[in-house]
């Protein structure tokens, strides 16, 4: 995945670059996506080298921890150093890293022994299932209820909100996971109290609902834990607006309150919202470890997490350059959307 | 969809939206339900919670206990374990003699064992199994420990193995070695990437066979009905993947589970008293305590590391065992689920298991420990900490695992005991990776350890003779930096000895060295707490019998025994109705969305009326 984005990213930033010299206009615009493409393939290369290194400062030795209370003896552990390749010498490994990386090819898990590539196409999706889900409905939840709050600013309906959506934002998700799994779960016994299928489930609509079924719980933890950021950014950028002459004029004009609301203060708040979505979407990838972990949830939080207390060097390396591939991406997107969205950046 | 449709018939769509939401929600429940339910005529399942990944699930490679744990029930052995006692029993192997010389053994097959693909299992595939494992490195990699010894396998007849050790060899009845099918494997070509798991059912010759396996969601075997011990008494054995042990309990509560093991004595006492649960308060196979660094070297006797000097006078290794007070380590940390401990194996091996008699004690007497001191020339300085006749002040370094929580409050205690003794420690609650760093580099002076003991001691002992130091510093097999001639002699006089009861004394022997040494210095044996549900499991074979555990046995005897309960009234009968109810209570939250939608757009069009 991440190994696509830099050749393409490469090529469409150093076209523009030749041919943005005749027109004044235009060719500002390219520089300016030009500039952003370059600052992305730079940050990309950097994580790929701080990926390496990083995580080699970690304590451990991925051999003893797999073989860890096991009658191996001197000369297995030495064979599984050979196959983990760590019996090079660090600047050997580096240069294997990187050829592997020109090939895409990011190495074997030492821990699953199978590619690392493999590992991480296998458990995207139920992550970008599960993050998407929440975050998704996480920012509808947040925005909705951030304009209600601005638009009755000091009401009680303002304050409760505020109040409600601060109180999750500050409980730790692991607890309030738990809480949930104890009352709604084992206790009503109306979810189930982890995992993503039930095993043996087959058949499309089934699985489907099963699914479904599984990610309620997870699902509402990441909401109630994440829709604060977005409550609170809409609700002061709102507020903002709310001085705007711009309003008095609407109003002058003889229109309702919640029309001067819906299609003259939103759209101008949502911009720092859309800055927000964006970047979050990024993280949507690199999933919500703690509430994976506590739903045992197979996805990419998961992953990481088995894959530092190896340490599994490959696979470490692989999931810390994806997670930061996908926030970079998202961030370039949002560089190059948000001139389309905000006519001020343009000029 | 119904959402797009909604500015002409605002109203009475919103609720059409809501109602469609709720009914679906209401026939998904359904299926979930009823699948629960089918329990009764259809095939039994016994369910496992897990957590640790799956390394590979080629017997070559396997080094996870989950992973050796699954091959115990998919593949048979040479021999077994008994269920009662731990003695080595027959499996593959229905009789076996030695030659003269006790360099030959000889193994007779049993008549009529079959691979679950049909083809018969003959002596051909135990000796390809073992000969593989000489002769392939990566074939090596988990088991290769057990053939370094071998001088050559062969195949007479059909019926018989015999095998050529190089050197005698009182481990041959303890190989964990799982017999593979030589058709199936010898088509193989690389055994350092295969890891036997694309093709299902995976041929095997166990009580069951694996025919699932879903990374980190699930492992499914099936009973296999012609097992020559007889069929197991669940159709089906389902290891389902939890990442959070509260997470698992509360999977069990539920019956979502039918067993949970590993659990912390707070868990096992939550569930002790709840109906319909069974918790099994097991003598574990775990000795816990913790090496003192009696100055770390190579095999050539090289130092290294910065070890404290006055730990290789072995007056002070033994008052700091003086003074640590084991009971109270049983009560407080392990709320009484574990027992004091002495001898390095642990009591559930009766057979090995060593005490000290009277004088030989170290029992738990500060004062002694002072006094002993005192004697040695180690004077109290003005801050109370002792200072050795050579002038270091007695502060030390006590590394302990920080990712288990009876070894850091264990640590917590030593640490004031030590205090009392006029030792001065400074607790290192690290990671588990830092820990092993410190003992290979040798830069430590106290330092926890724990090992899961086999029903054979050998290894465990062999991790404290000279043999296992570092040739140079890095990869070692030695657990303490431990050597000792006498150790060493009694160690090779014991893999020589066939005859149990003889081997069993030279163990014991070597475990009043260690004892007395005080480098290796047990403090528990932790019991192993497990817990099921008694409604989904009518009996279950622990091992050893009594006051054994039901998982990580060696054997498949808790599995192969175990008998389902009637499958009536578990708890998912009354739940279709009521997860219909809290599903629209969550629906409630997406309808709030689509109603917002909703409102918008009927409101919009309203506008443009």
């Amino acid at each position: 995945m991440t190994g696509t984005q830099a050749p393409v990213t490469a090529a469409a930033g150093s076209a523009p670059d030749r041919g943005g010299e005749g027109r004044p206009g235009r060719g500002k615009a390219l520089r300016y996506i030009a500039g952003r493409l370059l600052t992305s393939l730079l940050s990309l290369v950097a994580v790929m080298f701080t990926a390496f290194f990083l995580f080699r400062i970690l304590p451990g030795d991925p051999v003893r921890a797999m073989t860890e209370g096991r009658s191996v003896s001197v000369e297995q552990m030495e064979e599984l150093r050979r196959q983990f390749g760590l019996d090079k010498p660090l600047p050997q490994q580096f240069v294997d890293y990187c050829l592997g990386l020109l090939r895409f090819d990011l190495g074997v898990s030492y821990q699953y022994r199978v590619p690392v590539v493999e590992l991480i196409a296998d458990r995207l999706w139920p992550t970008v299932l599960l993050s998407g889900t929440g975050t998704l409905l996480a920012a509808l939840l947040g925005l909705w209820l951030g304009t209600r709050s601005a638009w009755r600013r000091g009401s009680v309906s303002d304050r409760v909100n505020s109040g409600v959506a601060l109180t999750l934002w500050s409980v730790p998700t692991f607890w309030f996971g738990l809480i949930l799994i104890v009352l709604l779960a084992s206790g009503a016994d109306l979810f189930p109290t982890g995992g993503m299928m039930t095993p043996g489930t087959t058949g499309a609509v089934a699985v489907t609902l099963d699914v479904a079924h599984h990610m309620v719980l997870p699902v509402a933890t990441m909401v109630a834990v994440l829709y604060a950021q977005y409550l609170m950014i809409m609700r002061s950028s709102l507020l903002d607006e709310m001085g705007g002459d711009y309003l008095v004029t609407a109003r002058a004009k003889g229109l309702r309150d919640a029309l001067v609301l819906r299609r003259h203060a939103v759209p101008n708040a949502l911009l720092p919202a859309v800055t927000l979505i964006f970047l979050n979407i990024g993280l949507v990838a690199s999933g919500a470890i703690l509430v994976e972990t506590v739903f045992s949830w197979p996805g990419l939080g998961t992953l990481f997490y088995e894959a530092l207390s190896v340490p599994d060097l490959p696979l470490v390396q692989a999931l810390f350059i994806f997670f930061s591939a996908a926030v970079i991406l998202m961030n370039l997107v949002a560089d190059l959307v948000y001139p389309l969205l905000d006519p001020r950046v343009r000029s | 969809m119904v959402v797009r449709q909604t500015p002409s018939r605002p109203r009475s769509s919103r609720w059409t939206a809501l109602g469609a939401a709720v009914l679906a929600f209401v026939v998904g429940s359904l299926p979930t339900a009823a699948a629960a339910e089918s329990a009764d005529g259809a095939p039994t399942t016994l369910t496992l919670a897990v957590s640790q990944p799956v390394d590979s699930l080629s017997p070559f490679l396997a080094q996870r206990a989950i992973s050796t744990n699954i091959h115990r029930l998919v593949y048979d052995y040479l021999t077994n374990y008994d269920a009662e006692t731990n003695e080595p029993i027959g499996a593959i192997a229905e009789s076996w003699e030695v030659s003269e010389d006790q360099l030959t053994w000889t193994f007779h097959l049993r008549d009529g064992l079959e691979w679950s693909d049909g083809e018969p299992l003959t002596a051909d595939d135990v000796a390809w199994t073992y000969t593989t494992m000489m002769e392939d490195e990566a074939a090596a990699t988990a088991n290769g420990n057990f053939v370094a010894n071998f001088e050559k396998v062969t195949a007479p007849d059909d019926a018989t193995v015999v095998v050529k050790l190089a050197e005698p060899q009182a481990t041959m009845l303890a190989l964990d070695v799982p017999i593979l099918p030589r058709h199936v494997w010898e088509n193989v070509d690389d055994f350092a990437s295969h890891n036997n798991d694309q093709d299902f059912p995976v041929v095997g010759s166990g009580p069951f066979v694996l025919t699932g396996y879903e990374p980190n969601r699930s492992i499914t075997l099936e009973a296999n009905p012609d097992y020559w011990r007889g069929a197991p008494g669940f159709d089906r054995i389902v290891f389902r993947y939890y990442n959070d042990q509260d997470a698992m309990v509360e999977a069990l509560r539920k019956g979502e589970v039918s067993l949970v093991s590993q659990l912390t004595p707070a868990q096992a006492d939550a569930l002790a008293g709840e109906s319909g649960i069974t918790v099994n308060d097991a003598s574990g196979k775990r000795f816990m305590g913790f090496t003192i660094n009696p100055g770390a070297r190579t095999q050539d006797g090289d130092p290294i590391g910065d070890g404290h000097p006055a730990l290789r006078d072995r007056d002070v290794r033994r008052a700091i065992t003086m003074a640590i007070d084991k009971e109270a380590i049983v009560e407080r940390v392990y709320g009484g689920y574990a027992e004091a401990a002495e001898g390095y194996i642990p009591s559930r091996y009766g057979d090995y298991h060593w005490t000290p008699a009277g004088d030989e004690r170290l029992a738990f007497d500060p004062e002694a420990a002072n006094a002993l001191l005192d004697e040695a020339g180690y004077e109290r300085g003005e801050d109370g900490v002792r200072v050795s006749p050579d002038g270091e002040r007695l502060s030390l370094r006590l590394h302990v695992h920080n990712d288990r929580p009876d070894y850091v409050q264990t640590g917590q205690f030593v640490e004031e005991w030590l205090t009392d003794i006029g030792v001065e420690v400074q607790g290192e609650y690290v990671d588990p990776g830092k820990i092993g760093d410190a003992l290979t580099s040798g830069e430590y002076d106290l330092i926890f350890t724990g090992w899961a003991v086999n029903p054979d001691p050998d290894y465990v002992l062999g991790i404290h003779t000279c043999d296992a130091l570092p040739v140079e510093p890095g990869t070692m097999r030695s657990d303490s930096y431990f050597c000792n001639e006498d150790y060493d002699e009694l160690y090779r006089r014991q893999i020589a000895e066939y005859d149990p009861q003889e081997r069993a004394n030279l163990v014991k022997e070597m475990q009043q060295i260690l004892y007395e040494e005080a480098v290796v210095n047990v403090l528990v044996y932790p019991n192993t707490l497990e817990a099921y549900r008694s409604d989904q499991i009518a009996s279950i074979q622990v091992q050893p019998d009594p006051g054994g555990n039901i998982w990580g046995q060696d054997g498949y005897w808790s599995f192969w025994s175990a008998q389902p309960a009637d499958a009536a009234g578990s708890s998912s009968g009354v739940s279709g109705a009521l997860i219909a109810g809290i599903a629209a209570g969550v629906v409630v939250v997406g309808a709030g969305v689509v109603f917002l939608v909703v409102r918008h757009r009927s409101a919009t069009a309203e506008d443009r009326e």
